[in-house]
């Protein structure tokens, strides 16, 4: 059992007093950075660097893990109080976090959250522990187009979420893929609708460019013209007794949406091209699926808190998987990090776990330890985000619009898309007037930089025959599970039309 | 609202129009032994697009969607009085920062809404208006490695003497 | 971080004291240096920058930090475009690679000559490995260029992108070894190298840098190499030029500044980098990452660019673009 002396003497390095405390620094910091829209933990590893120069490289890789861990705690807090998904990982949990936000249950929404995530990452780094290497080697048999069926599987598991419009739903999809493609064409390299020849759209649109439009200007015009402007901040009371109240009627509500996040979202986060994101979006749409009454799902269910962040968690620990067993960055934070490793003098590759094998178990120890106290400063500081709610509308307001033209800026630094983003939401304003649902166009961006690629790059590798999605063995499997649930409620609803149809 | 909701439809056509013929500047059919081209994942989506716009339109002539069946106006007095209010205020916020800089620029919005539009006290206004962009500006440029839009040069003295602060 | 900002108090009053004073002596960075990077975050290209950075910070070789900012967009267009109108030329500079000669010439509506970006420093260039899958059993290039021919156009390579470094090698390959290769493009070089650790393509062109650790491994086998002479780490790898093919290709490693620099702050510059090439970091990284060193002043790149350009011409002409 000698990983078992690595992790623990990891562990152990992490409770010195000096690591304790970067520990505590780096979970608060990586909290406000993650909770920050348009930030999340790439800027976080980002401002790593500095920091490497002044403490050993140990302590620097702790500091680093407690960042990742804080900012992925962090961005359900921008979901759930300000209702913008403060990162592609986060989306999932407005759906279901800002309606209890609404309706006064902000609390029970951001303690779910908390200890979902706890869970999340904890059930990751016990599966990282025992089986990282096989993982590793799964993770390789996943070429373009078994991630293209994954991407197919994760359209089938939210084709639910849209309105009741169909029509408009699926305006709405393929108007995200159609600005997904935007920039530049992969495949042949070439430019690619690069309106009006303007230079800004040649490095496409970005994720939290739709988001923060849609969301942070958007559905805050939507909301000051529904209520007139006399939206009476939530009533949400904090209290000890009502955070112990909050986490059992989350985890008894919640339950199921914690086990499917915290196992799906690791399976799909140690393939490298998928990735947080996709993890838990898919772990969003199963619970819904196999819930009691689905119905309650997009109203305010602790599940469809629970879900997703436990999957981001537990996928994020996964992204790690293929960065440390094979030296192949799973996501932009990993590749930094993987930057951050030649400088410390580390060769990143598939020998770094056995030359290396202090580093890497110190930096899994300092998950565990991380994930821990994430949990415990996330909990204290949810009177604080709590407070913040119950400032009146007319100041929450316009710092939230703040919030959003910043985060805007910082996500790509271009003035350009603060513009585009003030577009997108006054765009989105209208639409959602007109009962078009805008949650599919911003999941749709998300995915579509995945799936488009890997499309092509199959077909590419099978010379345009379309078999080679139903004759992998892996690919095989999930393009026809996903096939199926498509199909699925297409299927339902003609036979509704058919019912009604008949008894008229 | 019936008649937005078809104008909408047909704004949105047009746009689905535009993007196809934007998209078609690549290959957009099926190049054999290579797949899709590089504007057929665009293009075909957009006639999709398209395609849901002419069902949209449809269901207004049958009066079937909620948007179609309503008489009450897309956005009353009070409405389109505060899109102007909020939704100019944030415009002329975006255009100062290439003027004033991103924290200047802030500064005048937390004003313009909360003592303004929240008619809340000067106290509370200024100290927001003065406090925040200050925050943001340790918190973004010193921590986070960010530099945020200056505005003119007029501002470079100022954001000098910052900087020489925050390193 | 605390003390510093104490100190910098005090500092700041005097600043503003010397400022009025001072005239117009040697450039001094006033602000935060945008440090653009031709590529996106995590590739090669941009670990070399987060590197440099590192080095430059570690050191305190700047009174003002260089603060990266990817701009990948459009095989480096959209860096291009920022520098060619960057708003302030003193305190923005590039990293690139050489689609700073390429994209210009394939996407001519950019309108961008390069000559009149400043010259600060070249860094050292990266040489190219082709490299198979040890699986494959092919252990040299005449078994691989059989193996190529055999397969009659069915042979999948992986790249990061038509118009970028490996496919001008691989489509040189192609012309002069009379090859059909499939090549699928990604979004970069480390999806590259898992796709060929996992054999979902049969062989890759690369930079030593990001094969490393697969090479390490043994997952992967180095077949031939683009560079001049034979690399120190891979002692064993035989040349084109020894085949008798005279041709090498480098992707550069340099920093160049925006249109319009002041003489003052581009001297300033050369002065920074040259600083940061001969530091230990520099040396052993290069060393350790199969860069070939290669220190031009900026005239002597003036000059490089010139060839490189007319280099790039011919090779898209000899493609039939």
């Amino acid at each position: 059992m000698e990983i078992l002396g690595l992790l623990g003497d990891g562990m152990w390095l992490s409770l010195q007093p000096l690591n304790l405390m970067l520990i505590l620094i780096g979970v608060t910091l990586g909290l406000f950075i993650g909770a920050m829209p348009g930030l999340g933990s790439v800027n976080g590893v980002a401002i790593l660097l500095p920091v490497t120069f002044l403490v050993p490289p140990g302590s620097a890789i702790i500091f680093l893990a407690a960042i990742y861990y804080g900012a992925m705690y962090g961005g359900a807090i921008s979901s759930i109080t300000l209702g913008i998904p403060g990162a592609s990982t986060a989306v999932a949990t407005t759906f279901d976090g800002r309606p209890l936000a609404l309706n006064g249950r902000a609390s029970l929404a951001l303690v779910t959250a908390a200890i979902a995530s706890f869970i999340g990452g904890t059930v990751a780094n016990i599966l990282f522990t025992l089986f990282a290497p096989v993982l590793a080697s799964v993770a390789l048999n996943f070429g373009p187009p078994e991630i293209f069926a994954l991407m197919l599987l994760a359209f089938a598991t939210f084709v639910g979420l849209g309105g009741d419009d169909i029509p408009k739903t699926i305006f709405s999809i393929c108007i995200g893929l159609v600005f997904a493609a935007v920039g530049f064409d992969q495949i042949s390299g070439a430019p690619r609708l690069v309106f009006f020849d303007i230079s800004g759209f040649l490095h496409g649109i970005n994720f939290l460019v739709l988001a923060i439009g849609v969301y942070g200007i958007g559905e805050m015009l939507w909301t000051l013209d529904s209520t007139r402007g006399k939206i009476t901040s939530s009533e949400a009371k904090m209290s000890f007794k009502g955070i112990v109240a909050d986490s059992k009627e989350g985890m008894k509500r919640g339950w199921k949406g914690t086990t499917v996040g915290s196992f799906l979202g690791f399976f799909v986060g140690i393939l490298p091209a998928a990735g947080a994101t996709p993890g838990s979006l898919m772990s969003y749409g199963v619970t819904k699926m196999i819930a009691k009454n689905p119905q309650e799902f997009g109203k305010g269910h602790p599940g469809g808190v629970a879900a997703p962040e436990a999957a981001n968690n537990s996928a994020s620990t996964g992204s790690m998987l293929p960065m440390l067993t094979l030296g192949i960055p799973g996501s932009p934070t990993t590749a930094i990090l993987l930057g951050g490793m030649v400088i410390w003098g580390l060769t990143p590759g598939p020998r770094m776990f056995v030359d290396q094998s202090e580093f890497v178990w110190g930096l899994i120890g300092s998950f565990y330890v991380s994930n821990f106290f994430a949990l415990a400063i996330n909990l204290a500081f949810i009177p604080l985000f709590i407070w913040m709610l119950r400032m009146p509308f007319t100041v929450l307001a316009p710092l939230i619009f703040v919030l959003s033209v910043v985060g805007g800026f910082a996500a790509t630094r271009d003035m350009h898309d603060v513009w585009l983003m003030l577009g997108f939401g006054l765009g989105a304003f209208f639409l959602r007037k007109f009962d078009y649902p805008l949650a599919p166009a911003v999941l749709a961006i998300v995915l579509g930089p995945i799936a488009e690629p890997t499309l092509r790059q199959s077909l590419l590798l099978s010379s345009g025959d379309p078999a080679i999605f139903f004759n992998r063995p892996i690919a095989g499997p999930i393009t026809i599970a996903a096939i199926i649930l498509i199909l699925l409620p297409l299927f339902k609803v003609i036979r509704d039309k058919m019912r009604t149809r008949n008894a008229a | 609202m019936r008649l937005g909701e078809i104008i909408t439809a047909g704004v949105l056509a047009l746009l689905s129009i535009y993007l196809m013929v934007k998209s078609s500047e690549l290959e957009i059919g099926y190049i054999s032994g290579e797949g899709p081209g590089g504007g057929a994942w665009p293009f075909w989506l957009s006639a999709i697009m398209l395609i849901c716009t002419g069902v949209i339109a449809y269901n207004w002539y049958k009066r079937t969607s909620p948007p179609s069946q309503s008489t009450e106006p897309l956005l009353d007095r009070y409405g389109w009085m505060m899109l102007l209010k909020v939704g100019g205020g944030l415009f002329l916020f975006i255009a100062l920062i290439d003027v004033i800089s991103m924290y200047g620029a802030m500064a005048v919005f937390l004003i313009y809404y909360v003592g303004f539009l929240g008619r809340h006290s000067w106290f509370l206004t200024l100290s927001l208006a003065i406090i925040l962009p200050i925050v943001f500006f340790f918190f973004f440029e010193g921590l986070m490695r960010i530099t945020m839009p200056k505005g003119l040069p007029f501002t470079e003295p100022f954001f000098n003497v910052m900087y020489e602060i925050i390193y | 971080m605390k003390k510093r900002m104490f100190l910098g108090l005090a500092g700041a009053a005097a600043m503003v004291l010397s400022s009025i004073g001072g005239s117009a002596q040697a450039f001094e960075p006033t602000k935060p240096i945008d440090f653009v990077i031709m590529a996106g975050a995590g590739g090669g290209a941009d670990q070399i920058a987060r590197f440099i950075q590192s080095v430059a910070e570690k050191k305190d070789l700047t009174s003002r930090p260089l603060v990266p900012n990817n701009k990948g967009g459009g095989s480096g267009a959209e860096a291009l475009i920022a520098l060619k109108g960057a708003s302030d030329p003193d305190h923005t500079i590039l990293v690139t690679l050489n689609s700073f000669f390429a994209t210009p010439l394939r996407q001519k509506a950019l309108d961008i000559d390069i000559q009149t970006f400043t010259p600060v420093a070249m860094m050292g260039v990266d040489p190219f490995v082709l490299w198979v899958h040890k699986d494959s059993g092919i252990t040299t290039f005449e078994q691989w260029l059989e193996t190529v021919k055999a397969a009659n156009g069915e042979y999948v390579m992986g790249g990061t992108g038509k118009g970028q470094e490996d496919s001008t090698v691989i489509a040189w390959m192609e012309g002069a070894y009379d090859l059909k290769i499939k090549y699928i493009p990604y979004d970069g070089g480390g999806a590259v190298a898992k796709d060929l650790a996992g054999q979902q393509i049969m062989a890759s062109v690369n930079n030593p840098a990001e094969a490393k650790g697969f090479f390490e491994s043994g997952d992967v086998v180095p077949l031939i190499a683009f560079s001049d002479e034979r690399m120190e780490a891979y002692p064993d790898v035989r040349t084109v030029k020894e085949l008798g093919n005279d041709f090498s290709y480098y992707n550069q490693r340099a920093v160049v500044g925006a249109p319009g620099m002041s003489d003052e702050a581009a001297a300033y510059y050369q002065e920074l980098f040259k600083t940061i090439y001969d530091t230990a970091e520099w040396q052993e990284y290069m060393a350790s990452e199969s860069l070939s060193p290669l220190w031009l002043n900026a005239e002597e790149q003036t000059a490089y660019w010139a060839t490189q350009v007319q280099n790039h011409k011919d090779l898209f002409a000899a493609m039939g673009e």
